[in-house]
């Protein structure tokens, strides 16, 4: 049986243990990869994701199913990463992560690795608003309007910084042509 | 070329690594120990109060549990009642309240998060690997596993009063307490042919069953409590007249659903119904538990609901008090009017969850303000609502009992009312409302606040049969063994029948109470035991051949000493069933499956699906229909689960 996940996360709001576990089971794998998205970084980003999971049974307390599960879920993983960028002592590491983006590297070919040393310069090269912006809608496939949602801002703002990144991507190709 | 490059970065990004399964483990076990430390009882606590109060607290509940078989003649000869109960609430130290902190916090994170409610269907989230949920035992892992073997454990135990060493259940997962009761045992008539017990109107258990399946999961065995999933529903049997006794019972016979060679006795009671124009004046003390854990939404929030809700079917005639106990108890409303209406829904807007419980002072304050509000023909009722948080200020648990106990001789009756889950102590939930005359029901949603509280308001609050006891004599010449469905914890001993000094459960006007017998007929292929050998000095009469047993129910009209005795003889020739009797069948089955009980013939979900489908009737207010779902959840968690 599928329970909906806004249930379970009111049972476990309201101290069912076992609807936590299950609930926290269901979505962990999902939670790290977005946290590798938003951090580049494996250990990073399983620094935060055990930050989100230290917090969650405290944050859930906060849960109305105002909003679905995974949107409220996103938007407590924003707001960890933000207090660790804030804490200045990881600062100078969570920006050198997406300097060693090392997804399984020693197994990828050339073309792969090739690949990721691309998003690692794309990545660092965007603030992290958009960084977050563009681990919501292109990494984790949410639309324009529900990572509106997650991140607080209107659609429009989402619009902007999804324009954004596309020129600052453009410059990134024109300078690689250029190369 | 930019929309190329956005394609380019998104499955750059799709391609993320695996998460690591030990850090993962690693996590989640962090996760679960702090929402254990989120709880309001700190899992250190629970330790703590194993190891070193386990033993002390072990003899609290023995006398508690002892001075309850005095009252209520609990402990029978041939019942299996096991008295190792989990570490109860009764003695744990002052519990440590988070929860300030926490309401700031909500409110921060309501104001962060302002979001619309969302219609849209759920878009591709899934591109990142997610697990097919596992059933939550599964991943819960050795706790529940643990704890399902200490349960089983216990079960198979051979009967006994006394545990033989002081060992309490080693971890509870969640301190919510249930009372342990073995499933009625088959009994042999020419053994013992007769069987009594206390009728119950409680439904707190379907409660619970409901909670559970609706979040995922299978009930604890020992909240399926089958005579409260029973008397849960609506039925529509014959009435009493007007002038005669206070309930009338009907009585049928017909093949069990599981089984073709036995047959299901359906004893149904029903009780005179609500002369609402004349009722007499009620008397309402609400006792409020609004200590640290009644503050989530589904406890305080929920009750405050309910309460208005009910308000509004009281009569200007009717006073209404509050009492509070969180800390120190105290009088929150002194008796009012149920036409200052305004006073209070402030009074009840007024209360704020904090603090920690004292039980005891509030209960005492309660019955002090009923019986300061007492007059002549007026019914006096102190409605405790709490989460069964029972844990400051009760030095003796004892003390508690025996003074709801006194307060029950005094004319005012208590009815208890559960809200949340968690720590929710079912057993003294259940023992308070025995004792004090009351019935315990469990509120999970506003619609079951309003079935208890609106819908039965007259059933609840007026009683008009007390001490309402049944005792069944079987025929040994027609049948030659029984077994009573459910009622394990309202077992009387035989001769408590007579005895009009054995408290017993009360009926209220409307209320129906179901008992179901599944008998084997004299010489059916379905019996269990082989005959004797040297046969049992058969002296029935032939002319009773045409009787299966003999019905036999006292009750006293309320505030009456002296009871009265009702008798008829149940027909050996199976009747027509009606589609309440044979649905209320489906339930029994139903909660024998949740129990984990094999039924004969391979009686499963389905067939209980069919059955209750079948007999569902009108269903006026969807009760069936939502037992119905109840069995289909229960039906996919137990696939799950082979």
């Amino acid at each position: 049986m599928n329970t909906a996940d806004e249930s379970l996360a009111l049972a476990a709001a309201r101290g069912d243990r076992q609807a936590f576990a299950s609930l926290l089971d269901r979505h962990y794998d999902r939670l790290f990869a977005f946290a590798m998205r938003l951090t580049g970084h494996r250990a990073e980003a399983e620094d935060l994701t055990q930050d989100i999971c230290l917090a969650l049974p405290h944050k859930l307390g906060g849960y109305r199913a105002e909003a679905r599960f995974t949107t409220w879920l996103y938007r407590v993983a924003v707001n960890a990463a933000h207090d660790r960028r804030r804490r200045a002592a990881t600062h100078a590491r969570a920006a050198a992560g997406w300097a060693d983006w090392e997804l399984n590297r020693q197994a990828a070919n050339a073309e792969d690795a090739a690949a990721l040393d691309w998003l690692a310069q794309v990545m660092r090269a965007l603030p992290d608003d958009l960084r977050d912006t563009v681990a919501l809608t292109l990494g984790e496939g949410l639309s324009q309007k529900d990572a509106a949602q997650v991140l607080d801002l209107s659609e429009g703002t989402v619009a902007w910084r999804m324009s954004e990144v596309k020129k600052r991507l453009r410059a990134l190709h024109q300078q690689e042509s250029q190369a | 070329m930019s929309d190329d490059d956005l394609n380019r970065l998104a499955k750059a990004l799709q391609a993320t690594p695996p998460a690591d399964p030990g850090k993962k483990a690693a996590h989640l076990r962090a996760a679960l120990d702090n929402f254990d430390s989120h709880q309001e009882r700190p899992a250190d606590t629970r330790q703590t109060n194993t190891v070193l109060k386990g033993v002390s607290a072990m003899f609290d509940k023995l006398t508690t549990r002892t001075g309850l078989a005095l009252t209520t003649g609990l402990v029978t000869a041939g019942a299996a009642l096991l008295i190792v109960l989990p570490t109860g609430n009764l003695t744990q130290p002052p519990q440590i309240t988070t929860q300030p902190e926490a309401r700031v916090d909500d409110a921060a994170e309501r104001d962060e998060m302002l979001i619309e409610p969302v219609v849209e269907p759920e878009i591709a989230l899934d591109a990142a690997p997610t697990l097919a949920a596992p059933a939550p035992e599964a991943f819960v892992g050795g706790a529940a596993q643990s704890l399902a073997k200490s349960r089983a454990a216990t079960r198979e135990a051979p009967p006994r009063i006394l545990p033989a060493d002081p060992v309490l259940r080693p971890d509870t997962m969640d301190t919510e307490a249930f009372p342990q009761a073995e499933p009625n045992p088959l009994k042999i008539t020419a053994d013992e042919p007769v069987s009594t017990f206390s009728i119950d109107v409680d439904t707190a258990s379907y409660g619970i069953v409901r909670q559970s399946l609706m979040t995922g999961a299978l009930p604890p065995k020992d909240a399926v409590r089958i005579e409260e999933m029973v008397n849960y529903f609506p039925y529509d049997y014959p009435a009493p007249d007007a002038d005669g006794a206070p309930f009338r019972p009907t009585v049928s016979t017909f093949e069990t659903p599981w089984n073709a060679d036995t047959q299901l006795v359906h004893i149904a009671l029903q009780g005179r119904l609500p002369a609402t124009t004349d009722r007499p004046p009620l008397n309402l003390v609400f006792l409020i538990d609004t200590s640290g854990s009644m503050n989530a939404p589904n406890k305080l929030p929920l009750l405050k609901q309910s309460l208005r809700l009910m308000l509004s079917e009281l009569r200007p005639e009717d006073q209404v008090a509050m009492v509070t106990y969180a800390g120190s108890a105290g009088q929150v409303l002194a008796p009012t009017s149920a036409s200052e209406r305004d006073t209070i829904l402030a009074a009840l807007d007024r209360l704020d969850a904090g603090g920690s419980t004292a039980g005891q002072a509030g209960l005492q304050q309660a019955y002090a303000t009923a019986a300061a509000m007492a007059e002549e023909d007026e019914v006096s009722r102190v409605l405790l609502a709490t989460d069964g948080d029972f844990n400051v200020g009760l030095s003796d648990p004892d003390a508690l009992t025996d003074f709801i106990a006194d307060k029950r001789d005094s004319g005012t009756y208590l009815s208890v009312l559960g809200f949340g889950r968690g720590n929710l102590d079912d057993a003294t939930m259940q023992a308070l409302a025995q004792n004090g005359n009351g019935m315990a029901a469990y509120i999970d949603t506003l619609a079951e606040a309003r079935k208890v509280l609106v819908d039965q308001l007259s059933g609840a609050l007026f009683p008009i049969a007390d001490d309402v006891k049944i005792q069944v004599e079987f025929n040994p010449a027609t049948v030659s063994e029984y077994r009573l469905l459910g009622y394990e914890t309202r077992a009387l001993r035989r001769e408590d029948f007579n005895n009009d000094r054995v408290d017993a459960g009360e009926i209220g006007t409307g209320h129906s109470v179901t008992a179901i017998y599944e008998v084997t007929p004299t010489g059916s292929p379905a019996e269990l035991t082989d005959a004797l050998r040297y046969g049992t000095a058969s002296d029935t009469p032939a002319a009773f051949e045409n009787e299966l047993g003999f019905l036999r129910l006292r009750y006293k009209q309320p505030g009456a000493a002296e009871s009265q005795l009702i008798e008829t003889p149940i027909p050996a020739h199976p009747t027509d069933a009606s589609d309440d009797a044979r649905f209320a069948a489906a339930i029994a089955g139903f909660g024998r499956l949740l129990r984990g009980e094999k039924l004969a013939g391979g009686w499963t979900y389905a067939d209980a699906i069919a059955l209750a489908g079948e007999t569902r009737g009108t269903d006026p207010f969807g009760y069936r229909a939502e037992a119905l779902t109840l069995m289909r959840l229960a039906e996919s968690l137990t696939v799950q689960r082979p």
